[in-house]
């Protein structure tokens, strides 16, 4: 795996966090102070990191952060897909799930996603909701019947493991996919957690 | 007793004892051999597969095959390692591997078999999901078997060591899956301080009232790969 993803000019980025609780994108400032060399090597299009909603022009890399719990997730990932050459899902919650995939599989539950919602907005212990009703709005984007990693959706090109991965592995995998030198993860660095 | 004598792994001369089985004789010669089901004083089980060898020819599992003279055995290549994480990989599928909310992270054998593996995520084949019943009956053990290896380590420490049988196997098959003799654990007569208790590879036997002690830096897979005690010998 040593291709090089952009030759002279500046890579173009988008990154987006769906099912994620923005750890990961908090996790790409880690990187600290080689922030400055990665902007020498990129351009970020959409991204909360930039404010912009939508796609500007072609990306040539994709950042995701988080599953999908949502049919605004999977619309947004095949966005992404459609508009970007290459697919990254940085952290567990992207590549299996991660912590939001624990409703997909309570225990003695034959239907999680009911008694999930059940327990966050009717029965839990430490909830007041005067309305004892599930929020069912319009507005609010279908809930999927569990959790799904994004690639279950679309293809995904590379994972960065971890819940955050690291700065180090973050920025080493970014650089070294955009010199064209990524050979692997060090496995002494591996880390799902 | 009959002498010494010399096979080879991965081309390099080790010294076994008869009756010793391969990974006996690697361990003792500071060379690692993957493994999930065998542990440091219980009885070999064979089970996991994971210490699949090429040893005459043939695959087999290097916990309870006997070292021979002159054997030659394939251990430490990309052939064999590329078959060891397919099965790690497949346990990951097969159970509920949510490491980042497991009590186990960082010290938990499978996971770090996954990273000496070089297995980054464990994404090509569909999630079985079990949605096994949480067992946290007893004061001061937790049973989550959803993350159960079926290793048996647990079976053999409590009839071997603590001679109780508190755990077996029931069911065959894919369907077989490790069970307490009881309706739940805290029918049986187990206690916290039994062999069976301390030795399970993964986040499954859980010690109560200890969650979350060992802050992440001072876990035992924190540093190094597993296996890596051995190999320090040979160095
Ligand atoms: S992988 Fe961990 S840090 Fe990243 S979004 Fe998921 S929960 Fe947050
Ligand atoms: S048992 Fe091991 S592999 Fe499974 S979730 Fe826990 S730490 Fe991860
Ligand atoms: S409970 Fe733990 S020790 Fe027992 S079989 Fe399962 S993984 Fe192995
Ligand atoms: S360690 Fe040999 S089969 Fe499990």
């Amino acid at each position: 795996m040593t291709e090089t993803l952009v030759d002279q000019r500046k890579a173009r980025v988008a990154t987006v966090s769906l099912a994620g609780c923005f750890g990961c994108h908090m996790a790409i400032l880690d990187i600290d102070e080689r922030l400055i060399t990665l902007m020498g090597l990129v351009d970020f299009d959409r991204s909360p990191l930039t404010d912009i909603k939508t796609f500007t022009q072609r990306c040539d890399i994709g950042i995701i952060e988080g599953g999908c719990c949502n049919e605004e997730n999977v619309h947004t990932l095949l966005e992404f897909r459609k508009n970007c050459d290459v697919l990254i899902a940085l952290g567990q919650c992207a590549i299996m799930g991660g912590l939001p995939a624990m409703r997909n599989a309570i225990m003695h539950s034959g239907e999680p996603l009911r008694e999930c919602l059940e327990e966050a907005y009717i029965s839990g212990p430490y909830l007041r909701n005067t309305t004892r009703l599930i929020p069912n709005d319009p507005v609010l984007p279908l809930m999927l019947d569990k959790v799904y990693p994004c690639n279950e959706i679309v293809d995904i090109d590379y994972q960065i493991p971890g819940c955050a991965p690291s700065g180090d592995v973050i920025f080493n995998t970014l650089a070294g996919l955009l010199t064209g030198k990524f050979a692997g993860f060090d496995r002494a660095t591996l880390r799902f957690d | 007793m009959s002498d010494p004598f010399t096979f080879r792994i991965d081309g390099v001369a080790v010294t076994a004892k008869p009756g010793q089985t391969i990974m006996e004789a690697a361990d003792a010669a500071g060379i690692y051999i993957p493994r999930l089901c065998d542990v440091d004083g219980l009885r070999h089980q064979g089970g996991c597969r994971v210490c699949t060898v090429k040893a005459g020819g043939r695959s087999v599992s290097s916990c309870t095959q006997p070292a021979e003279p002159g054997l030659e055995v394939e251990n430490n290549t990309e052939a064999r390692n590329r078959v060891r994480r397919d099965l790690v990989e497949m346990l990951f599928h097969e159970g509920n591997h949510l490491c980042p909310i497991c009590e186990k992270s960082g010290n938990c054998e499978l996971q770090a078999m996954a990273y000496r593996l070089g297995m980054t995520a464990p994404t090509r084949f569909p999630y079985l999901e079990p949605c096994r019943d949480l067992d946290a009956s007893h004061p001061d053990i937790a049973l989550d078997t959803n993350r159960c290896i079926s290793c048996g380590r647990c079976i053999r420490a409590s009839q071997d060591v603590d001679g109780k049988g508190v755990f077996g196997y029931v069911g065959r098959g894919i369907h077989r899956r490790v069970a307490v003799n009881g309706d739940n654990l805290a029918d049986t007569d187990a206690v916290l301080a039994d062999k069976a208790m301390s030795v399970c590879p993964v986040g499954c036997i859980i010690r109560k009232n200890e969650g979350f002690r060992m802050p992440i830096g001072a876990r035992h897979f924190d540093h190094g790969l597993i296996g890596h005690e051995i190999e320090e010998k040979s160095k």
